[in-house]
């Protein structure tokens, strides 16, 4: 399965260099277009969007030579070509939107979405410099569990915390909405990684064989349980599907890795079920939510208010419009979603770029997962892994959650499609997840003195991280 | 670990192929269901937002697309609405098309096959997709005339250009402006097509080519002719033929007297001349029960009664009716009974005549371009068919010009010009039980004789209010006719 070879790996930034010239024309050539189509003009401010955009990639790219050469080199262009299109979006659908004599709150103003691509980068660019050695985080696994909670619980704070939408997802402070728990998912899987690294060999190892599966310990059942806690208490207070299923399949996914035991994947989509279960026929919101994913096209779910379709339904519509080929940008009708620039963005871009448009953006999500997964792979570490998958599965899980909740594969939610849909916590979030994905990789492919005597410490950590690194 | 990673990153594969086939499913296999949800607004928008292409007439653009801030992008405004409303008809966002926008949608909206090459390039540069223009072969001074000239009565005009079979004119009145059913404010659109439904002037329908058709009248004279002088070569306009001043219908009690009941000439026989230039009746009754229903069925057909014609408007066939029996021939022998008609029918019957027989295709669209202007396709004049020979033609053009210089279409004289013609005054409440309403005033012809450059056909519905003294076709239709021949002989020359 493994070959371990010597080769001395390339740093790869000439190209990721190469790679970004493509990725920012993308988003440039969009946001043309956008101008040409609803304006008939050359956007006035076309040039000053291509320095932003190649600006912010350039810096990334230049510390990523001083500080992390080894990083993986693909997976800032795909952020960069991701951002571009989304701003492009979100500018064709601030046009539409300011054409109307009542412009809805939902509307975003492209400048502001890309000062926040800026404060992204610039944390990124602050991970990439301040932390040298991803190992320095577990140091502070507890501390991370502790921020994880309390920025999950400050929507529900008095003064601070905001509800929209139904959803207490929201605080804000000054002119600024945030959403915490975009921030809360990098902290829980730094816990995670921090603890299971640990507790792996408990959670493991002890247990009984059931059906020639091993089962572990009812008082190994603990953070399981403490995870579907938390989980249920977001479902429950801050009343968001998303963000529920978001932190307990990470954790799932994470446990599953650290400990290799399928047992705990199949108690936790009981756990999962169960849930969903109890709080369904319970909470009118969520049975709302799924009436409206099982019987979108019904005319009495179509019409309800509040709750009704109306908004999935035209997502539908719109990518049905869009076709195989799209109507191409600026020539559909995205504004006529609520939300089109946010939650709703992938089907706006199912509309205008069509079938084929939408399949490349997935692809360049999974390129971007897999870059992530594989990295955990390539890294030496226990706590590097678990990390690394976490980053990168819940990159994946929140694609999942979106494009499945827009195509109907399961109810909708209000989580947002990193890099491109508007909202600044969202963005910020997502750089730095970028940003520890990067330092990982950089751990993994960089060679050094320790590649060789580094012996696994422990057996069911084999050499394939040579591998890894080599590949 | 590694083990367990390498299986996630399968999962997580999984997850973006169950996504790519969701989104696969939505976008390619449910679409055109999506598509076609009544909910669905972005089709009505999709098909009314594009940048429609124009209607031309004469190098102007009487249908035009304009840009404007709303969902729908472009508001579709036509510079002369009501005057050019029987041949553009509407585009609404709410009604959908009708008239040339409706027969020439897909090149209007840029989607025919035709203009493939400039959507080709459209998608190449990017540039908003485009609608073609359609070129009309209305001549605007002829269409003005013919609109000016109906003013206040209701009725129809059709001029052709007997040579080629282009529509110069086409009107019906009272007619509507296409503009209030183009606007956006779908209320507003909804309430004026709701007047426009109960207006008892009927404002919707194309009087010229469809909806309702006509008693033809005297002008079916002019099928009688042609088919008794194509049965026998003989037959000269100073041949002496039966004109008594009343015919009784065979196997019936019914008789037919001649207009007004007029002696025709001396009360036994008159010239085919005479009786043709006055309008007698009882000399073509006679002159059908003669000739047979068939032959008359097959002269009428000749000149095109029957025939599905779109000219690219759909034109409702004329028809004879059924003709039950020798009472029915009598009565269709002068254009009454169950035989209905299209003015733009009957201008084809001149038009064939003018042509020395040979009836060319009627049609409307000259060419169609691409948004760049360049000609897409051209209308090449054809012929439809050969009713009648060159010597028939000839004969027939003697005795309309004798209608026009001293019978009934006197009305119809220009000054320098020999005009040829037919009136008609058709009964139309013949069979419809209830109180008689005013007859139907016709006029048919072309000029100039000898060079025929116009046909045309007037119609006024409902016109000829017998209480009036003179209320005849020749007065009040073949002025309209004279009007709409010197507009078209003005501007030919």
């Amino acid at each position: 399965m493994v070959t371990v070879s010597q080769v001395t790996p390339r740093a790869g930034r000439w190209t990721e260099l190469a790679l970004l010239v493509p990725a920012l024309a993308v988003g440039i050539y969009a946001y043309l277009q956008v101008g040409l189509a609803v304006n008939g003009a050359v956007p006035p401010d076309l040039l000053a969007f291509g320095l932003v955009t190649a600006a912010i990639a350039l810096a990334v790219h230049v510390v990523l030579r001083l500080r992390a050469p080894y990083a993986d080199q693909v997976l800032l262009p795909i952020v960069v070509a991701l951002n571009g299109l989304g701003l492009a979006m979100i500018e064709r659908v601030h046009l539409a939107l300011q054409a109307r004599e009542n412009v809805p709150s939902w509307d975003v103003d492209p400048t502001r979405q890309m000062m926040w691509m800026a404060v992204g980068a610039t944390a990124c660019l602050a991970v990439l410099l301040l932390l040298r050695d991803h190992r320095t985080l577990r140091r502070y696994t507890w501390t991370f569990l502790a921020a994880g909670l309390f920025l999950l619980l400050l929507p529900l704070a008095p003064v601070i915390g905001k509800e929209i939408n139904g959803s207490r997802l929201w605080i804000g402070v000054g002119p600024l909405s945030l959403q915490p728990a975009e921030l809360a998912k990098i902290c829980f899987a730094i816990f995670f990684a921090g603890y299971l690294v640990t507790h792996r060999d408990t959670l493991t190892l002890a247990g009984r064989k059931v059906l020639g599966m091993t089962f572990p310990r009812v008082r190994d059942l603990g953070p399981i349980l403490f995870a579907w806690a938390i989980s249920v208490g977001v479902l429950l207070f801050q009343r968001e599907l998303g963000t529920s299923i978001l932190l307990f399949g990470l954790f799932i996914a994470m446990l599953y890795v650290a400990t290799e035991r399928l047992s705990w994947v199949l108690i936790g989509g009981v756990l999962t079920i169960g849930g969903v279960l109890l709080l369904a026929s319970r909470i009118g919101y969520i049975q709302a939510r799924i009436d409206v994913w099982l019987h979108a096209l019904d005319p009495d779910i179509y019409s309800r208010n509040p709750g009704g379709s109306g908004q999935i339904v035209s997502g539908l519509f719109g990518m049905a419009s869009g076709g195989l080929m799209g109507t191409g940008w600026g020539e559909g009708y995205p504004q006529l979603t609520y939300s089109a620039n946010a939650d709703m963005i992938v089907p706006s871009l199912g509309e205008e770029l069509g079938l084929t448009g939408l399949l490349a953006v997935l692809m360049l999500y999974l390129v971007f997962a897999q870059r992530g997964m594989r990295t955990a792979i390539g890294v030496r570490d226990g706590f590097g892994k678990l990390l690394g998958c976490g980053l990168a599965f819940i990159v994946a899980l929140q694609c999942f959650v979106v494009v499945g909740g827009a195509t109907r594969v399961i109810p909708l939610s209000g989580l947002t499609m990193p890099f491109l849909a508007a909202g600044g916590s969202s963005l910020l979030a997502n750089w730095m997840i970028l940003a520890l994905l990067l330092r990982l990789s950089d751990g993994a492919r960089r060679p050094g003195p320790e590649v060789e005597p580094a012996l696994p410490r422990d057996p069911r950590e084999p050499r394939a991280s040579v591998a890894g690194a080599a590949g | 670990m590694n083990a367990a990673l390498r299986r996630v990153s399968a999962v997580v594969i999984a997850m973006f192929l169950v996504l790519m086939a969701a989104v696969t499913s939505v976008q390619f296999f449910q679409a055109s269901s999506l598509n076609g949800d009544p909910r669905n607004v972005r089709n009505t928008y999709r098909e009314n937002g594009r940048d429609r292409g124009p209607i031309v007439v004469a190098g102007a653009e009487i249908a035009f697309s304009q840009p404007v801030d709303d969902p729908y992008k472009f508001l579709r405004t036509y510079t002369q609405g009501p005057l050019y409303a029987p041949v553009t008809g509407y585009s609404s966002v709410v009604f959908g098309q009708s008239g040339i926008e409706l027969a020439e949608n897909s090149v209007l909206n840029g989607t025919s096959p035709s203009l493939w090459q400039q959507r080709l390039g459209d998608l190449v540069t990017g540039r908003q997709p485009q609608g073609g223009a359609v070129e009309l072969t209305i001549d605007p001074a002829v269409q003005q005339a013919a609109y000016d000239a109906l003013g206040d009565h209701e009725g129809a005009v059709v001029a052709l250009d007997p040579r080629t079979g282009e529509v110069l004119a086409l009107v019906s009145t009272p007619g509507f402006d296409p503009n209030v059913l183009a606007g956006h404010d779908t209320a507003a659109v909804n309430a004026a097509w709701q007047q426009l439904l109960n207006d008892p002037g009927k404002p919707l329908a194309n009087r010229a080519i469809a909806g309702d058709t006509y008693a033809p009248g005297s002008t079916f004279k002019l099928i009688d002719v042609a088919a008794a002088l194509s049965a026998d070569a003989a037959l000269t306009p100073d041949t002496r033929i039966s004109a008594p001043d009343s015919i009784t219908l065979p196997g019936s009690t019914a008789t037919i007297a001649n207009p007004a009941g007029e002696r025709c000439d001396d009360g036994e026989t008159a010239t085919l001349a005479t009786a043709f230039a006055k309008s007698c009746n009882t000399p073509f009754v006679q002159m059908a029960l003669d000739l047979g229903a068939d032959a008359i069925r097959d002269q009428a057909d000749a000149f095109g009664f029957g025939d599905q014609l779109a000219i690219p408007l759909t034109v409702t066939p004329s028809r004879l009716g059924p003709i039950a029996d020798e009472a029915a021939l009598g009565q269709t022998a002068i254009g009454q009974r169950d035989v209905r008609v299209t003015p733009l029918q009957m201008a084809m019957v001149s038009s064939a005549i003018a042509n020395d027989g040979v009836l060319m295709r009627p049609y409307l669209v000259a060419t169609t371009r691409d948004a760049n202007l360049t000609v897409v396709s051209k209308t090449s004049p054809s012929e439809l068919s050969t009713p009648i020979t060159p010597e028939v033609a000839a004969t027939m053009t003697q005795l309309m010009e004798g209608v026009v210089t001293s019978g009934t279409g006197r009305r119809a004289q220009i000054s320098g010009v020999q005009v040829a013609g037919k009136t008609g005054t058709a009964e139309s409440g013949f069979d419809d039980g209830t109180a008689r309403s005013n007859p139907h005033a016709w006029f048919t012809g072309f000029a100039p004789a000898d060079d025929p450059q116009v046909a045309v056909a007037v119609l006024v519905v409902n016109g000829a209010d017998p209480a009036a003294g003179d209320y005849t076709g020749g007065a009040l239709a073949a002025p309209i006719a004279r009007s709409v021949m010197a507009a078209a002989l003005g501007s030919g020359s």
